[in-house]
């Protein structure tokens, strides 16, 4: 009787090592959730698009340590 | 070359439950299973005993008095038990071995794979798993018997794998005929096969997943983060490395978390894209949208923060359990964790 957690990092392998369950793979190690590539209205959609993708998962049941890609 | 050894006072036939208070004794020659490792081809020269009871209320003076007996008998290896399932007895055997791995006496033991004196053992024995019940007795003796008599005798023993002791935990040296490059060759190829096996796992804590949200549109959600998020001037100093501590600052009504407020102390990562908007780290703005359109209930007034770099598995555990512990209390029901 845990509190659902979503882990929303770069580097999903190293999260499934140390036992996190609900994993979001985000964009990259210095910017989980963004990307200084895009305009800012565009990078706005996208964080609220991983975050949607997040609320997505913590709404699911879910395998241990399952990764899921932002546009799954 | 000299065995002893030891026994709760069941076993040694002093009694059950109401001699579970015995103190500790010595006794010439083998007790109980110390017969059937004779049988096996074990000499045991002396039997130590104690209480299950006493043992775990008087822990100092118990593994004193053994060890004292142990040390003048001039152990070249002590046996303990099988103890089975038997917690109370299984965490003395454990107890007593850690101790006697301090001195460098080898020791055996056997017992259940989820047994206390495992963990209490720390390495120091090679234990030999067993059923929870005595009626594993018959497996467990030869294997006992066989494994003591190569250590009083300085022969080498093999791998836990080899052998079928449970894993120590420790990393043994050993000359192998094939150079470096082959050997990591030979590794990486049968990684990749799916061949991945080791007596030393990485520490890990298995938890099972949560229940899902049943409706996030009316669930409160905490934004956490090990990315070293702090208001600007890093005012409560937290460690850009080896941090400790976690921190937590009030977003109230913030729409997000804005460059000039906030930045990010990570000695772990370029921190230049990230503290050119924070919200790359602790997505406040998105999620303040995602309440917005009604797809989540509401964000809790404080975001979670601490650096995660170099911090030791035990410590991250503390922390995650601290910062969990304030946010159930809050009333938060799920958890937005960022990384870097």
């Amino acid at each position: 009787m845990g509190i659902p957690t979503v882990f929303i990092t770069a580097l999903p392998t190293i999260a499934q090592m140390v036992g996190a369950n609900r994993i979001v793979r985000g964009v990259a190690i210095t910017h989980p959730t963004g990307d200084p590539s895009l305009a800012a209205g565009d990078e706005l959609a996208l964080r609220v698009r991983i975050l949607d993708r997040a609320v997505d998962m913590l709404a699911s049941e879910i395998a241990p340590r399952t990764v899921w890609e932002i546009d799954g | 070359m000299t065995v002893v050894h030891y026994l709760n006072q069941f076993f040694a036939g002093l009694g059950g439950e109401e001699a579970a208070d015995h103190e500790p004794i010595r006794l010439e020659g083998p007790r109980g299973p110390g017969n059937a490792l004779v049988a096996a081809g074990l000499q045991i020269d002396l039997t130590v005993a104690c209480g299950d009871d006493r043992f775990a209320l008087d822990e100092a003076d118990s593994l004193a008095t053994l060890l004292a007996w142990i040390e003048e008998a001039g152990a070249d290896v002590v046996v303990c038990g099988p103890s089975f399932g038997s917690g109370r007895y299984g965490y003395a055997c454990g107890v007593l071995a850690r101790e006697l791995g301090r001195t460098g006496t080898p020791v055996v033991a056997a017992m259940t794979p989820d047994s206390p004196g495992v963990l209490a053992s720390e390495g120091a024995a090679y234990i030999v798993p067993t059923t929870a019940n005595v009626a594993g007795m018959r497996d467990a003796v030869p294997a006992v018997a066989s494994i003591a008599s190569r250590l009083a005798a300085g022969t080498p023993v093999g791998s836990a794998e080899e052998e079928g002791y449970l894993p120590r935990g420790l990393r043994v040296n050993a000359r192998s005929e094939a150079l470096g490059a082959e050997r990591a060759v030979g590794l990486i190829l049968a990684k990749l096969a799916g061949d991945v096996r080791t007596e030393i796992a990485p520490p890990t804590d298995r938890v099972a997943p949560p229940d899902p949200l049943a409706d996030p549109a009316s669930a409160v959600f905490a934004l956490v983060t090990e990315a070293g998020c702090v208001p600007q001037g890093n005012p409560d100093r937290l460690p850009t490395r080896h941090a400790n501590v976690w921190l937590r600052y009030p977003i109230g009504d913030r729409a997000e978390l804005a460059p000039e407020d906030y930045l990010s102390v990570h000695a772990g990562f370029d921190t230049t894209e990230a503290n050119r908007d924070p919200d790359r780290l602790v997505p406040l703005d998105a999620a303040r949208a995602l309440v917005q359109a009604g797809r989540i209930g509401r964000i809790h007034d404080e975001f979670f923060t601490t650096t995660g770099v170099d911090t030791p598995v035990a410590v991250s555990t503390r922390m995650g359990q601290e910062i969990g512990a304030e946010i159930r209390n809050a009333g938060v029901d799920a958890v937005i964790l960022t990384g870097t």
